[in-house]
C-alpha cells in the first residue's frame, strides 16, 4: 500500500517539478530564518547567526538534490537529460543524423514490410472463425489438374452423410472461369464472375453475411428460385453500396435472380482458394444439376471440436475408397482418396520456404545496416573521444557514458523506425491493392499491432547491436591518452582500425551471402522464363466469346466460322482460333485410352482436355509434330477426332505411329489425327501432364464456354477495340469482356517467383550499396588518419602509384577475407535455398563466381576513391598541417 | 581527543523524525532537526538540510502530513504532523530498532579472544 502510494506520489512530483522546487526553496528559506532568529536570541550578531545557520544546514545544493531524488523519479531525470543532450548533439551533426536515419529507415522498413507479409501468410491464423478446424480435402495423388482434386456430387453427398469427424463438409464448383456470367439490364451487358458454392459453404467457413442472409436448404434444390449473394467489393462497385439491393432481382444471362445478401468486406474467396481470382457473385450449387458432370466439387470441411486431423484422416482413409462416382452406376466405381490438409497449410504451406528465405534476407539487411551504423558511430566516437575523456575526468561513470551513448543509438533507431514504418506502410498498401501477384491473402496485408510490436523489437535490438560496440569502445578509452592526444592520432587510430576492419569484413560476408542467394534465385527465374512452354504467349491475346447455340454443334460451328473469318480479316490479325480452356488457367481432365486395351489401375492418368476450333493450335502457337489439325468437316457422328500430346503418344502407343489409331475418349471413339508437343498446362515449373484436343465443331464433345485466341502482328492491346466491335457486329449481346494478352497468364503463373526474386534482388542490391558505403567509410577514414604518414612517405620518395596501391591493397585484403567468409556461409546454407531453385544447383559455380566478381569490383571502386585522394596528397601541405 | 560524531545508519533518520513527531506533535523542519540534535546530545552528525529528503519521503509514504502555518514569532513555516498509519509504522520501526540494539549489545558484550 505504502509503496504504491509512494510510487504515485513520485510520479506526481515528477510532473510538478517546478512547484515542488519552489515549495522546497520556501521551506529552506523559512528554515534558515528560524535558525538565524534562534542564533541571534542566543546573542550572536546577525552576520554570525546567518553564518552558523548555513553551516548547520550543510550543503544547500546537496540537500535539495537529495530531496528531489527522494521525492521524484531520478532515472527519468537522467533520461530526460540524456535525451536533451542527444537531440542537441544529433542536431549539431545533421549530415550524420540524416544518413544514419535513412539507412536505418530502409533496413527497418524492409523488415517491417516483410514481417507483415510473413505474418499474414504464415503466422497469423486465417481470417475465418476457428480456422484451425478447417480442412481442405484433396485426393492423395492428384493428376489432371483440378479434376484430380475434385469429387462428384454423389461422392460429396455420400461423404457428407457418412463421415463422423466433420461438423460440416461443403465445397465449391471448381470449374467456373472468370467472367462466366452476363449482368444485363443496364445498357451493355457487363461480364461478371459467378461461383457456385455448397449451400452451407459460408456456414462451414464461419462467414456471416454483412447484409441479408445465406442460402436456405430449399434454394439448393432443383428448379428452386435462383438466388445470389454479392461479394462486398462487387456490391460497392456495381451498386455503390446500396442496402436496398437485397431482396431485389437482377438479370443474369437473361434470368432474374434475387439478391439475398452481401458478404462481409473481410471475406475474399480468391485470396484463400485461388490467388488472383475475383468472385463477384455466389450462387448455391444444386447437386441434382451437376450430378452428371463428373468430378466438379472442391471440398472443404470443418472438424468437430476435439477431433484431430489425424483421426479425421484415419476415417477418410477408410471412407473415401468406398465412395461412388455415381450412385446410379455403382459399376463405375469411384477410386477416390482423401488427403486432409489443414486449410492454412493448403493456402500457404508451399510458400513457407520462400517466406523464410525472404525473412532471413531481410534480417541480413538489418545486420548490414547495424554494422554500417556501428562503423559510422565508431568514426564519430573517435572524433568525440576528447569530449568523453573530459566528462570522465569531471566524474561521469562508465555506466553513465554507456547509457548516454545507448540513448543516442535508441533515438537514431526510433527515428529510423518511424521512417521505416512510413516506407513499410506504403509497401503494404501497394501489396494489398495490386492484383497481379498470385500470392494468397496478400489483400489483407497491413501494418497491424503485431507489426508495430515487431517494429519496436527490431528498433531496440538494432540500437543495442549497433550502439553497444562503439559505446563500450569509447567509454573504455584511456583518459590521459585522449586528453593528451593532440590529433596526430596514429596510436588511437590503429586500435579503432582493427575493430572497424572486422566490422567491414562481416559486412562484406553478409553482402556476399545475400548476393549469391539473389544470384541463384535470379538464375532460376531466368531459366524459368526460358522454358519452352509449348505455346507462344507473346503477341497473342484472348477474349471470352458469348453466343447461344442452344447446344447444337452445327449452329456452333457456323457461328465459330463466322467469328474466325471476320476476326482474321481485321488488319493486324495473323490468325485466330477458339478453345474452351486456355493453358495455365482453368483446367479439367477426362480420360483417354487406346481402344480395345485393358489397363491396370493407375496406368492411365487424368488427361487435360481442350475443346478447340480448327486453327487454335496455330493461334496459340503450339507445335504440331505429326499429322494434321482439326478441320471444320471433322463431323462424323460415329467417330470423333483427337489430337494428343507427346506424353500420351509415348504412354498409349509406345514405339508405334499414333496417327490413325483409335482411342477411347470418355467412352466414345475418336481417331488420333495429330500429335503436338507438350504444353505446360498448369505451371511453368511442373512437368506437363497428359493433354488432348478435341473438335468443338464435332457432335461428340461440347465446349464449356469459348475463348477467342488472336495472334497478332501488332501489340495485342492495339487491336482490342476493333476485335470487340467486330464481335458486337456478329453478336450484339457480347459483353465487354477483357481482351487479355496470353502473356498475362504466364506472368500470373510466375508472379510469386518474380515477387520473391525482385525482393531478394532489391535486398541484395541494398546490401551491396551499404557494404560499399562501409568500405568507403573505413578506407577513407584511415586515409584521413594517415594523411601525415602518407605525406612523409611521399616526401621520402614514394610514388603516387605506390600510395594508391597500398590503399587499394588494404581494401582488397578486407574484401577477400569477407568474400571467403561469405562464400563459406553461402555453401553452408545452400540447403535452405536449394528447394527454391529451378534448373540451378545451390552450388552453381557461375553464379558464385559472377557474384563474387561483382562484389570485388564494387569493393575496389569503393576503395579506389579514397586511394585516389591519398595519392593526391601534397606532402608539403600534409606536413605543414599541424 | 574528542570523539567524532556518529554517521547516521540508513533509515535511522526516518525513525527519529517519526519519534519526534509522535512525542512533540506538529513541528516544522527546523524544529525537528534541532530536537533530534538535542535529544541525541549532539552526538549525531546531522546536516540539518538532510532532514528534508527524509521528510518528503515520509510524507509521500503517507506517514506524516504537512501544512503551511505560522510560527510563534509570526514566521511562515511548513508544519509536519504524524498520521495514523505513521504511528503504526513508528511502532513497528521502534520495536525493530530496540530488538536490533539489544541483540547488537549482547553480541558485542561477549569478550573477544585474546583481549584478556
Amino acid at each position: 500500500m505504502g509503496t504504491l502510494r509512494e510510487g504515485l506520489e513520485r510520479v506526481r512530483s515528477f510532473f510538478h517539478q517546478r512547484h515542488r522546487d519552489s515549495e522546497l526553496d520556501a521551506e529552506v528559506a523559512s528554515h534558515l530564518e528560524l535558525a538565524v532568529e534562534e542564533n541571534m536570541r542566543s546573542g550572536m550578531s546577525e552576520e554570525e547567526a546567518r553564518r552558523q545557520a548555513l553551516i548547520r544546514f550543510g550543503g544547500m545544493t546537496q540537500a535539495k538534490e537529495q530531496q528531489r531524488e527522494a521525492r521524484g523519479l531520478p532515472w527519468m531525470d537522467v533520461l530526460l537529460q540524456d535525451l536533451r543532450f542527444t537531440f542537441r548533439t544529433l542536431g549539431r551533426d545533421l549530415g550524420f543524423t540524416a544518413i544514419a536515419v535513412l539507412i536505418l529507415g530502409l533496413g527497418i522498413g524492409a523488415n517491417i514490410a516483410v514481417f507483415s507479409v510473413v505474418n499474414t501468410l504464415l503466422l497469423r491464423p486465417l481470417p475465418l472463425r476457428n480456422p484451425q478446424q478447417l480442412v481442405r480435402i484433396l485426393s492423395k495423388n492428384p493428376t489432371g489438374g483440378e479434376s484430380g482434386m475434385t469429387y462428384s456430387a454423389d461422392a460429396t453427398e455420400e461423404f457428407q452423410r457418412r463421415n463422423r469427424s466433420f461438423q460440416s463438409v461443403s465445397g465449391y464448383y471448381a470449374f467456373s472461369g472468370p467472367d462466366n456470367l452476363k449482368l444485363m439490364g443496364t445498357g451493355q451487358p457487363i461480364p461478371v464472375t459467378g461461383l457456385m458454392v455448397g449451400g452451407d459453404f459460408f456456414e462451414t467457413l464461419g462467414v456471416e453475411p454483412s447484409l441479408g442472409r445465406l442460402f436456405t436448404a430449399e434454394e439448393c434444390l432443383h428448379n428452386s428460385r435462383p438466388v445470389v449473394l454479392l461479394s462486398h467489393a462487387f456490391w460497392k462497385r456495381q451498386y455503390a453500396g446500396d442496402r436496398g439491393i437485397v431482396g431485389q432481382a437482377i438479370d443474369l444471362n437473361g434470368t432474374p435472380v434475387t439478391v439475398i445478401g452481401v458478404l462481409p468486406e473481410g471475406f475474399d474467396f480468391g485470396s484463400i482458394f485461388s490467388p488472383g481470382y475475383k468472385v463477384d457473385l455466389y450462387g448455391p450449387v444444386i447437386y441434382d444439376d451437376i450430378r452428371d458432370e463428373g468430378n466438379t466439387m472442391a471440398l472443404i470441411g470443418r472438424l468437430k471440436p476435439g477431433i484431430s486431423l489425424a483421426q479425421a484422416q484415419a476415417e477418410a482413409d477408410l471412407l473415401f475408397p468406398t465412395l461412388h462416382f455415381s450412385v446410379k452406376h455403382p459399376e463405375y466405381g469411384g477410386g477416390y482418396t482423401g488427403n486432409l490438409l489443414g486449410l492454412k497449410d493448403y493456402v500457404s504451406g508451399k510458400l513457407r520456404r520462400s517466406l523464410i528465405v525472404l525473412w532471413c534476407a531481410v534480417g541480413m539487411i538489418l545486420l548490414i545496416v547495424c554494422v554500417n551504423l556501428s562503423n559510422l558511430l565508431l568514426a564519430r566516437a573517435a572524433a568525440r573521444s576528447k569530449e568523453f575523456a573530459m566528462r570522465t575526468a569531471l566524474g561521469a561513470s562508465r555506466g553513465r557514458l554507456v547509457r548516454q551513448l545507448l540513448t543516442e543509438s535508441l533515438i537514431l533507431s526510433f527515428a529510423g523506425a518511424l521512417l521505416g514504418l512510413a516506407i513499410a506502410f506504403s509497401i503494404t498498401i501497394y501489396l494489398a491493392h495490386q492484383g497481379s501477384i498470385a500470392l494468397p491473402l496478400l489483400s489483407s496485408v497491413s501494418i497491424d499491432g503485431a507489426a508495430l510490436a515487431w517494429t519496436l523489437f527490431v528498433a531496440v535490438t538494432a540500437a543495442v547491436i549497433f550502439g553497444l560496440v562503439p559505446a563500450l569502445r569509447i567509454s573504455s578509452g584511456n583518459l590521459q591518452e585522449s586528453l593528451k592526444d593532440s590529433g596526430h592520432g596514429s596510436s588511437d587510430g590503429k586500435k579503432h582500425d582493427g575493430l572497424r576492419s572486422a566490422l567491414i569484413v562481416s559486412e562484406i560476408a553478409l553482402a556476399c551471402v545475400l548476393l549469391v542467394g539473389a544470384g541463384l534465385l535470379l538464375r532460376s527465374f531466368l531459366r524459368i522464363l526460358d522454358v519452352d512452354l509449348g505455346f507462344k504467349p507473346s503477341r497473342a491475346a484472348s477474349i471470352s466469346l458469348d453466343y447461344n447455340d442452344g447446344g447444337n454443334p452445327a449452329r456452333r460451328s457456323v457461328f465459330w466460322q463466322e467469328v474466325l473469318r471476320r476476326v482474321e480479316a481485321i488488319p493486324g490479325v495473323e490468325t485466330a482460333g477458339i478453345t474452351d480452356n486456355l493453358p495455365m488457367s482453368r483446367n479439367r481432365s477426362w480420360g483417354i485410352s487406346a481402344k480395345g486395351k485393358d489397363y491396370r489401375k493407375g496406368e492411365l492418368e487424368g488427361t487435360f482436355v481442350y475443346i478447340v476450333s480448327p486453327g487454335y493450335l496455330n493461334a496459340i502457337g503450339m507445335h504440331l509434330l505429326k499429322g494434321r489439325d482439326i478441320q471444320w468437316n471433322d463431323t462424323d457422328k460415329k467417330t470423333g477426332v483427337v489430337i494428343i500430346n507427346e506424353t500420351i503418344a509415348h504412354k498409349l502407343w509406345p514405339g508405334q505411329d499414333p496417327i490413325g489409331q483409335m482411342a477411347n475418349v470418355i467412352g466414345m471413339d475418336a481417331r488420333v489425327i495429330g500429335v503436338v508437343a507438350d504444353v505446360h498446362e498448369s505451371s511453368v515449373e511442373g512437368k506437363p501432364g497428359w493433354q488432348m484436343y478435341l473438335s468443338g465443331a464435332s457432335p461428340q464433345f461440347g465446349p464449356e464456354g469459348a475463348q477467342l485466341v488472336v495472334r497478332t502482328k501488332l501489340p495485342p492491346e492495339t487491336l482490342a477495340s476493333s476485335v470487340m466491335s467486330t464481335l458486337r457486329q456478329i453478336n450484339p449481346a457480347q459483353p465487354a469482356t477483357e481482351f487479355r494478352p496470353i502473356q498475362l497468364l504466364v506472368d500470373h503463373a510466375v508472379s510469386p517467383r518474380r515477387f520473391f526474386v525482385l525482393l531478394v534482388g532489391i535486398f541484395a542490391g541494398l546490401g551491396l550499396i551499404l557494404a560499399s558505403l562501409g568500405i568507403y567509410g573505413v578506407i577513407s577514414y584511415s586515409v584521413t588518419q594517415r594523411t601525415q604518414e602518407i605525406g612523409i612517405r611521399m616526401a621520402l620518395g614514394a610514388s603516387q602509384g605506390r600510395v594508391q596501391l597500398a590503399v587499394i591493397g588494404k581494401t582488397l585484403f578486407l574484401a577477400l577475407i569477407g568474400i571467403v567468409a561469405g562464400t563459406v556461409a553461402s555453401l553452408a546454407i545452400a540447403d535452405l535455398i536449394a528447394s527454391l531453385l529451378f534448373g540451378t544447383k545451390a552450388t552453381d559455380g557461375a553464379t558464385f563466381l559472377s557474384m563474387i566478381l561483382l562484389l570485388l569490383l564494387v569493393a575496389l571502386l569503393a576503395g579506389y576513391i579514397p586511394a585516389r585522394r591519398a595519392s593526391r596528397i601534397n606532402p608539403m601541405i600534409a606536413l605543414r598541417n599541424n | 581527543m574528542t570523539e567524532s560524531k556518529l554517521d547516521l545508519l540508513q533509515g535511522t533518520l526516518d525513525v527519529m523524525v517519526l519519534q519526534t513527531l509522535v512525542t512533540m506533535g506538529a513541528m516544522h523542519g527546523y524544529g525537528i532537526a534541532r530536537r533530534i540534535e538535542q535529544v541525541s546530545g549532539d552526538e549525531i552528525l546531522l546536516n540539518q538540510g538532510t532532514i528534508y529528503a527524509s521528510l518528503v519521503r515520509l510524507q509521500q509514504r503517507g506517514w506524516i502530513a504537512a501544512e503551511w502555518g505560522t510560527s510563534d514569532n509570526n514566521r511562515k513555516a511548513k508544519y509536519y504532523s504524524i498520521t495514523r498509519s505513521g504511528r503504526k509504522q513508528f511502532a513497528e520501526d521502534a520495536a525493530y530498532w530496540q530488538r536490533l540494539t539489544r541483540v547488537m549489545g549482547r553480541v558485542l558484550a561477549v569478550p573477544t579472544e585474546g583481549e584478556l
